[in-house]
């Protein structure tokens, strides 16, 4: 390979020429916006870029980006994206999902992408709610929410979609929030940089079915206290005046506390690299829902082997031990015999 | 091999031109091995051969019962022939119940030779004897040769050490030693093969090799048998052969496309019977770039396969019944996209999960029409073992040219049975070799060089494929009705109604580029036309050769396309008075040439997770003809 300087460009480069069709006021605007700022900054070209997406309003992603894309079908991104990445490791390969997608639907595919390893990026908008199909509930709504498909309110327990992603032993688990830009862009960011599957969610507003649902922990007002930053070698620590913690506790789990009360030594220092997924695990269970603090940023990332550079590395090694394949050879390599 | 030298009035063999011999014993007694290993001493000497291995679901069913045999028919022969036979001549029975169960089958006066050891009163229990069969006269008009088998394969093997439990599992290479000595097969090319396969297990080796000889030593010395018998090598075209099943052949059918088109391959496939051992074989030949995914699930296979196709890669997924109807909604994404993909079905018994590992050619119609939408798709079939090659070749190709899945329908007597193949030269084979795009093919109102990824080819109608990497082409697909030519999403009636027809001509089109249906047998004169598809060719030709015997003229024609049909093969079937079409299903391709060209096709069916055999077909076409004798 010759080294050809990726050209510069801005967002308009990484902008198609279709209409953006949301809702006016949808959260994915912001997500797209943040997309197409951060990708002039990332030093990848448009043609190896690809967007891989499912059904479902966050779908229509790809087709907003001038990159190679496909909008597929509802649930199956995850795995076309597997198949893609696996023949051409040369491509930077992200999904665009949303909550009914990747973890109704889609859910199979999902935790085998995280568990694999393969390298995409996958960015799930959270709703909490059935957006293009107008209004039912999704598998991370609310316990008695109520929906066009539960007048009576949701039975269904809902997924915490991060304790998913770690429970499958996801290498890189984010979690950011349409509300802030700078935010996003650096957790998308570090998503794209991780060697592996990474996992991002995103709290995304739905106004229309769903308006509000992360309000009490996004909006400005309300994210001092509300929002958990996640630094990597920090204390965890939050609130106006940093008053509040999180520390390990040897029964109960992760644990908020007050700073004055246990010393700031006490408190759990972020290390995303743990291999064991448990500290991260804890963390992702720390809020029950978007009304209590609830942590943002990079729970966790870690290095471990990367799928399809072994599944090239395989055909690699075989190549070199052995010569590439002789088709003749190979017609023969069973028992043969003459006949004259 | 004990020195024969001194018996100088060693009967000479008698000849025979042909021999079916069945090997039935539990699933834990290796009979699919043993038939394996005759058929391919047999291959080697020169025989024409066919073969039916007939085994059970369950890996172990409860030892000694019928749920439990396992059998495999081979048919050797000095001419061609073409199916596994009819009825067997001889039975190889290692327990009561491989008696019981595979008796029915066996030719009337036919030999049976048994494993008299298993013949204890718990295992006639276990097969449902109330008395013994070997005493009670119901063997009578059959030759039986009582044999010992158990305790002489424990006798040949105790020099070496092994425990009496260890030797009785070599007893089916005592029943391969007995059979090959009774048919003079030669006994090279089977000793070479379990020194090499237990090359790591020396006692293993010792003890198969021991009993091995042991049962040809006993054919020799026992003067149980009169003489032994001999099927010549049939007259076969000059070349190298070698025996092959049918999804092996598939398998390096699709390494040959990867070659012959120059895109790598990949497969996405979930394991499932009886295509798993596709899979297996491709996940050996990493040298060939080979990429295999076992996927998740069957929809990740085909997911998979999708991606990998995007990228440019030759994609395939590999299923059975089951697992294409998952794959359904992910085939109309495929057509939609447009995208090359090969879809392989191993067609196998259902409803559901029905008959794991018996032979069905049930999926016609859902190939055909199982999919939501106006969504056709080319379905190629081959019809025996070593035909699965090209066929495969064959699928590629109309995948990579017309920018389409694919559909090849093969079924599970096809992809275990095996047939001596003459290898062909990589020189011959076809150049399927594609193009992608790297430049602009539209220029816009204003001046601009944009990619259009729905420009199509104005004869193929195959569009422009640009993969991803390509600079300056980047667009978007997906499975939203899209505006011709643009690709871009459309909503607009006359645009939807356009791409149906576009996507239908397409598919329609390819009756252009396959070669005409040819006849064969009376093809001037014949009274009663076969129409065929798949792996009942065999038993078709052999049911046409025995009428013809019998002075009736008769033809066939069998189909390797099935969508769309050979161009003349509308003219072919209103030629001839009877048209009768037998399938191992209720009547599939029955319906769709009576739908397509108004003919008054009849259908003889049948559907026992078992190939027709010559015979049955033979009656069948005397029954129509009101000719039986």
């Amino acid at each position: 390979m010759t080294a050809v300087e990726v050209p510069v460009t801005t967002r308009k480069d990484w902008a198609s020429d279709q209409e953006v069709r949301w809702c006016p006021g949808c959260g994915d605007y912001s997500i797209l916006a943040a997309i197409q700022l951060l990708m002039p900054e990332l030093g990848v070209r448009r043609e190896d870029t690809v967007f891989v997406s499912g059904i479902g309003c966050a779908a229509r992603f790809p087709y907003y980006m001038n990159t190679y894309g496909m909008h597929s079908i509802h649930g199956r991104a995850p795995a076309i994206a597997t198949g893609l990445a696996m023949a051409r490791p040369d491509l930077h390969v992200w999904v665009v999902s949303g909550d009914g997608d990747a973890l109704s639907i889609g859910g199979n595919h999902l935790i085998h992408a995280l568990r694999r390893n393969i390298n995409i990026t996958i960015v799930m908008f959270n709703n909490q709610i059935y957006g293009l199909t107008k209004g039912q509930y999704s598998p991370t709504s609310e316990l008695g929410k109520v929906t066009k498909s539960t007048p009576f309110g949701s039975l269904d327990h809902p997924f915490n979609p991060l304790s998913v992603a770690i429970g499958a032993e996801a290498s890189f688990v984010a979690r950011t929030h349409d509300m802030d830009r700078a935010h996003m862009i650096e957790t998308f960011r570090r998503a794209h940089e991780h060697k592996g599957a990474a996992f991002v969610e995103v709290y995304q507003n739905c106004n229309v079915f769903n308006n509000g649902a992360f309000e009490g922990i996004t909006a400005k007002s309300a994210r001092d206290d509300m929002l958990i930053p996640l630094r990597h070698g920090e204390p965890i620590r939050f609130g106006s005046e940093g008053q509040w913690g999180v520390v390990l506790d040897a029964q109960r789990g992760a644990q908020i506390v007050e700073v004055a009360e246990v010393g700031e030594d006490a408190l759990l220092v972020h290390d995303e690299t743990r291999t064991d997924p448990g500290v991260a695990f804890m963390l992702s269970r720390l809020s029950r829902g978007p009304y209590e603090p609830t942590p943002i940023g990079v729970f966790r990332a870690v290095n471990r082997l990367e799928y399809s550079a072994e599944v090239a590395r395989q055909v690699d090694e075989e190549i070199e031990r052995k010569g590439p394949g002789d088709l003749a050879e190979l017609l023969r390599s069973g028992a043969t015999w003459e006949v004259s | 091999m004990s020195d024969t030298a001194e018996r100088t009035s060693a009967p000479a063999p008698q000849r025979l031109d042909r021999v079916i011999i069945r090997f039935a014993g539990d699933s834990g007694d290796g009979m699919q091995l043993t038939g394996d290993r005759f058929t391919s001493a047999s291959a080697v000497f020169g025989n024409d051969l066919a073969t039916l291995p007939d085994f059970p679901a369950e890996i172990r069913a409860p030892a000694g019962t019928l749920a439990g045999v396992s059998a495999f028919q081979v048919h050797i022969s000095d001419h061609e022939i073409t199916t596994p036979g009819d009825a067997p001549d001889v039975l190889v029975a290692m327990n009561p119940a491989a008696l019981r169960n595979e008796l029915p089958r066996l030719e009337s006066g036919g030999t049976v030779i048994v494993n008299v050891d298993a013949f204890d009163e718990r295992s006639l229990a276990k097969a449902g004897y109330e008395k013994n069969p070997l005493e009670d006269g119901s063997l009578d008009g059959y030759k039986v040769y009582e044999v010992p088998m158990t305790s002489l394969t424990q006798g040949s093997v105790e020099h070496l050490g092994v425990k009496p439990r260890d030797a009785e599992r070599s007893k089916n290479f005592f029943a391969l030693g007995l059979v090959s000595w009774m048919y003079t097969r030669p006994v090279e090319t089977t000793i070479r093969w379990i020194e090499e396969r237990f090359a790591n297990q020396p006692q293993v080796r010792d003890a198969n090799l021991a009993a091995f000889q042991a049962g040809h030593a006993f054919g020799e010395t026992a003067e149980l048998f009169d003489h032994r018998y001999e099927v010549r090598p049939a007259a076969q075209p000059p070349g190298t052969y070698t025996n092959i099943n049918g999804n092996t052949a598939l398998a390096w059918g699709l390494i040959a496309a990867s070659k012959l088109s120059g895109l790598p391959l990949f497969l996405g496939s979930y394991p499932i019977t009886p295509a798993s051992d596709i899979l297996h074989e491709l996940s050996k030949h990493k040298r060939f770039g080979v990429r295999t995914l076992q996927a998740e699930d069957e929809i990740a296979g085909i997911g998979s396969a999708i991606g990998a196709a995007y990228g440019g890669h030759l994609a395939v997924t590999t299923t059975s019944g089951p697992g294409m109807a998952l794959k359904a909604e992910a085939m109309g994404l495929a057509i939609s996209l447009e995208l090359p993909l090969v879809i392989i079905d191993i067609q196998r018994g259902g409803p559901s999960t029905g008959l794991p590992t018996k032979t069905e050619q049930a999926d016609l119609l859902m190939a055909h029409y199982g999919r939501h939408g106006e969504s056709p798709l080319p379905i190629v079939a081959p019809h025996s073992p070593a035909e699965c090659f090209h066929a495969a070749i064959e699928a590629a190709r109309i995948a990579l040219k017309y920018r389409t899945p694919v559909i090849l329908l093969s079924d599970g007597y096809l992809a275990n049975g095996t047939e001596p193949w003459r290898i062909p030269d990589v020189a011959d084979l076809p150049d399927i070799s594609t193009t992608f795009a790297t430049e602009p093919n539209h220029t816009n109102p204003d001046g601009t060089k944009v990619f259009w990824p729905y420009k199509r080819d104005p004869e193929t109608l195959a569009r422009d494929l640009a993969v991803p990497g390509t600079p300056g082409l980047m667009h978007r697909i997906g499975g939203l009705e899209k505006q011709d030519g643009s690709g871009n999403v459309s909503y607009d009636p006359e645009n939807h109604e356009r791409m149906v027809h576009l996507r239908a001509a397409k598919v329609a089109g390819i009756a252009k580029d396959i070669p005409d249906a040819v006849v064969q047998g009376d093809v001037d004169d014949a009274e009663l036309l076969f129409v065929g598809w798949g792996s009942t060719w065999g038993a078709i030709d052999g049911a046409m050769g025995r009428l013809r015997a019998r002075g009736r003229k008769v033809a066939m024609v069998h189909l390797r396309h099935l969508n769309p049909f050979p161009p003349n093969l509308g003219d072919v079937l209103a030629r001839y008075p009877f048209v009768v079409a037998p399938e191992l299903n209720l009547g599939q391709l029955a319906r769709l040439l009576r739908a397509e060209y108004l003919v008054d096709v009849r259908s003889v069916t049948k559907v026992r997770g078992v190939p027709f055999t010559a015979g049955e077909l033979e009656h069948a076409a005397l029954d129509l003809l009101g000719g039986a004798e």
